[in-house]
């Protein structure tokens, strides 16, 4: 019997076990006394089917996981495996292609060896696979009996099957945190295998970055510094982006919640939710097939050396672009947390509008646009897609910015894509570039929101 | 008291400039709002002017009616086997790209077959399968032009092809006709065979991965969150996990893709199901924030109402509370989902940038998305690629477009004010 029929089959178990405890408690309601039945007869229903179902599903979680060493285990018993050669990996090589040819995922084989191992392949497997269900189907009826005997009146189903909705919504909520170590003990791991090979001090301070050299066998000494990497970085994510983006989304939050009327904010903000929407990739394109030409022409005609197809500019010019919609609602927020009080006081003192804005309500709201401006700059410094396409792979320490650069989002897709050996210093370089980036972004957002909270408070 | 003070003369010239000058002064600032928030539409418009004038060509195609002549061609194949179940692979056999060929030097002139594409001559097989009566007959094919003639006809062509499209045009056997086989077809090494469905089958998959796994998880997150959690330290440091996940950078966890699913418990490469679980970590936190916020929104009389009854805490929440908070959690879904079907990077980083030439069958088939399909065919050298890359855009822009007008749909309508 395959996986998903028997899991069916079980499902279905639980589907009947649910109906017969439900019509049962129901039946038990009716004679009852009014008050006797602690739960509803469907939780009666649901503790039940749980019974049935869950040891089962368990066990056949558990059974999927060890069946294929104990087959293994079985066929090495046979005799037709006697002769086998001793090495381990040319055993495990004729191993694994009878078990092709068994399961039918291979027509023939390209080892005679594995030939005679396939039939008793085929018998370990139904062997144990028809154990698997007897084992699995028996579970189910002796958690039905188990359960469906303790049925009484007084029974506390409910507060049974809410104890493990609770544990279910406890576990889910755990995730998180198993998300944020299993992202934290990773890139530590591959970075530590990386600074094993690589001096820290090195790679944090070194000026020059050439990780082919080092695949080549050069060494690592000079291969891995990343100080053009952080420059290009913060070159396009924290410096030109945010020329772009501090200005525009600064005034265009000021126009929205300062002068435009209910009906321009209606139409004109959702345009700026649709600039949030459109997919890096999308702006990628962009920037490298219409800005970064029309760049590289311009710095031509007027002149500039170095000029390159593929420029900081035209990566730092879309991306800042992107994040408008980001400062203009992070801005829009703080300019709303600013009191009535203080805006009507300027304007009754005579101060126009504008004034009012430039002299009372941003220097009031900076705290909340500052830490707003931090939060874009550590999502521009973790955006990849606009900088693969249009920045460029050259590891540049230069302030030109016609000139091509690269950051760490950029290096870590291109040392991580095409062949990877996971013993190399090169790839486990992505790792350690992702442990910086990491931390680097992580900081930001502290700072950030401790900004915002301690200004969000002074007004409250 | 001192002398009292002259009063403003509001009137006199000086204070009359200095008004005008604060006037205009705010003026100036009020037009600087304006042109800012402009500017950001103007890139807008230009940005989708640019992918809809470069990517609408990519949806029609260029075909040639091209006679052929069974009666003479050098086709190999008994007419018997057409009806069985072996057809493809005896008219595979049949020698029909040279009868193809010989056709199109036949009415096209001596460079013939270079004007068509180089699978045209499965439309000849596919004529034959369809009705095996025409061999032996004349018949007229209407068959896919090459990618330099597609190029020519929309008038981005080189000199020679701009001059063959012109010798076509005079004999009167080019048409352009909408590119279905773009929306069927899956990803190819020549420009006029490419097909978005490949790509759209895996972005499908992986969305359905994401969503099966990111919306419980999520949900549950944020009633345990909102609705049982004591204040302990506990708590706090699910909250702060959760809240930096958020900001993580995408790439991030591409790298956890790499590291855990791929390396370390051994999932298959380059399949729907890792891209699936990579972005449901990415997706599970905008899931919860949008669920919390829905969650703290239902009034707490609701709550204090069912108690009072007689429900139990888990009877409150799922009874009342949570259908209460869906349309608000159902509009943070749609929003997470879409920023995940618009993600590229962390896809990369887990092998789905492989050249896929058949529509994967299942979550663990070797897939790509539409995102990362827009990648790769943006770094095609080759010139015809261009307008596809555009026109998959296109694509990708108008479901996501739905997928946010759904949400704020969703919003505006079920939105309520207690």
């Amino acid at each position: 019997m395959t996986g998903p029929a028997l899991l069916l089959l079980i499902l279905g178990l639980g589907v009947v076990a649910w109906v017969t405890a439900r019509a049962r408690a129901t039946r038990m309601q009716t004679g009852a006394p009014r008050g006797a039945m602690h739960s509803l007869p469907s939780y009666h229903g649901w503790y039940v089917a749980l019974w049935t179902l869950l040891p089962a599903a368990l066990f056949l979680a558990i059974w999927a996981n060890v069946t294929p060493a104990m087959i293994t285990y079985a066929v090495l018993e046979t005799p037709a495996a006697q002769t086998l050669p001793a090495d381990r990996f040319e055993r495990a090589a004729i191993l694994s292609e009878a078990r092709a040819l068994a399961t039918g995922q291979q027509q023939a084989a390209f080892n005679p060896a594995s030939t005679p191992l396939v039939q008793p392949y085929r018998d370990a497997t139904a062997r144990y696979s028809m154990g698997g269900v007897a084992l699995a189907l028996a579970l189910a009826f002796a958690g039905w009996a188990y359960a469906f005997t303790r049925m009484r009146p007084d029974f506390r189903a409910r507060t049974r099957v809410e104890r493990l909705v609770m544990a279910l919504l406890l576990l889910a909520s755990l995730i998180a945190i198993i998300t944020t170590l299993g992202i934290v003990a990773s890139l530590l791991w591959e970075s530590i295998r990386f600074f094993s090979m690589v001096n820290p001090i090195d790679f944090l301070f070194g000026t020059k970055w050439s990780p082919q050299s080092a695949a080549m066998g050069y060494g690592n000494k000079d291969a891995f510094g990343a100080v053009p990497l952080f420059w290009g970085t913060i070159f396009i994510g924290a410096i030109i982006a945010m020329i772009v983006a501090i200005p525009l989304g600064l005034m265009s939050a000021v126009y929205l919640t300062q002068y435009a009327s209910p009906t321009v904010r209606k139409w004109l903000k959702p345009i700026l939710e649709v600039l949030a929407g459109v997919p890096t990739v999308v702006y990628g394109y962009f920037a490298a097939l219409t800005v970064a030409p029309a760049l590289r022409n311009f710095a031509v005609s007027i002149g500039i050396s170095g000029a390159s197809s593929e420029s900081a500019l035209a990566a730092g010019l879309v991306m800042g672009v992107m994040i408008i919609p980001f400062v203009s609602s992070m801005a829009d927020d703080s300019l709303a947390a600013v009191p009535q009080a203080m805006r009507d006081g300027s304007l009754a003192m005579g101060a126009t509008t504008s004034e009012t804005i430039s002299r009372v309500l941003i220097p009031a709201a900076l705290p909340g646009v500052v830490g707003g401006v931090l939060l874009a700059v550590s999502r521009a410094i973790g955006e990849t897609m606009i900088v693969v396409m249009a920045a460029g792979l050259a590891a540049n320490l230069t302030l030109n910015p016609f000139a091509s650069v690269t950051t760490v989002t950029t290096q870590i897709v291109q040392l991580l894509t095409g062949d990877q050996e996971f013993d190399s210093a090169k790839t486990l370089a992505a790792f350690a570039l992702g442990l910086v980036l990491f931390i680097v972004t992580l900081l930001l957002n502290i700072v950030a929101l401790r900004v915002v909270k301690k200004y969000r408070e002074a007004y409250e | 008291m001192t002398a009292s003070r002259n009063p403003t003369d509001w009137k006199s010239d000086a204070m009359q400039k200095r008004i005008a000058r604060r006037y205009a002064k705010e003026r100036r600032f009020k037009a600087l709002g304006l042109a800012a928030i402009l500017l950001s539409a103007g890139f807008l418009a230009f940005l989708i002017i640019t992918m809809l004038g470069g990517g609408l060509g990519g949806f029609t195609r260029t075909q040639i009616r091209l006679p052929v002549n069974f009666a003479t061609a050098p086709i190999v194949v008994d007419p018997a086997v057409l009806q069985g179940a072996n057809a493809d692979r005896a008219l595979s056999a049949a020698n029909l790209p040279v009868v193809t060929a010989q056709a199109a030097e036949a009415a096209l002139g001596k460079d013939g077959d270079s004007l068509l594409a180089p699978n045209a001559w499965l439309v000849v097989r596919d004529a034959i399968k369809a009705d095996p009566s025409i061999l032996g007959k004349q018949v007229t094919l209407n068959v896919p032009a090459s990618a330099a003639i597609d190029l020519a006809a929309k008038s981005d062509g080189t000199p020679e092809a701009e001059q063959a499209y012109a010798m076509l045009r005079q004999k009167g056997v080019v048409f352009r006709s909408f590119n279905w086989p773009f929306l069927s077809a899956s990803d190819a090494t020549d420009p006029t065979l490419v097909g978005i469905w490949g790509a759209f089958k895996g972005s499908l998959l992986t969305m359905l991965v994401t969503l099966a796994l990111s919306f419980p998880v999520g949900v549950a997150t944020a009633l345990y969150l909102e609705e049982y959690a004591p204040r302990n330290r506990w708590t706090d440091l699910i909250e702060v996990s959760i809240n930096n996940l958020a900001a993580v950078p995408s790439i991030i966890f591409g790298l956890l893709g790499l590291a855990i699913f791929l390396n370390f418990l051994h999932l298959p490469r380059s399949a729907a199901l890792v891209g699936g679980m990579t972005l449901a970590l990415m997706t599970m936190p905008v899931i919860v924030i949008a669920g919390r916020n829905a969650i703290k929104a239902v009034p707490p009389s609701i709550r204090d109402a069912a108690l009072g009854i007689g429900a139990s805490r888990v009877q409150v929440v799922f009874h009342h509370v949570l259908p209460l908070a869906l349309p608000g959690i159902l509009t943070g879904t749609i929003i997470g989902m879409a920023r995940a079907l618009g993600e590229t990077a962390p896809l990369l980083m887990i092998g789905m940038r492989a050249f896929i030439a058949t529509p994967p069958g299942g979550v663990t088939d070797p897939a790509t998305v539409l995102p990362v399909q827009i990648f790769l065919w943006s770094d095609e050298v080759s010139r015809g690629f261009i307008e596809k890359t555009s026109a998959a855009i296109i694509v990708l822009l108008v479901f996501l477009l739905a997928m946010n007008g759904i949400a704020i749909y969703l919003r505006n309508k079920f939105e309520k004010r207690w």
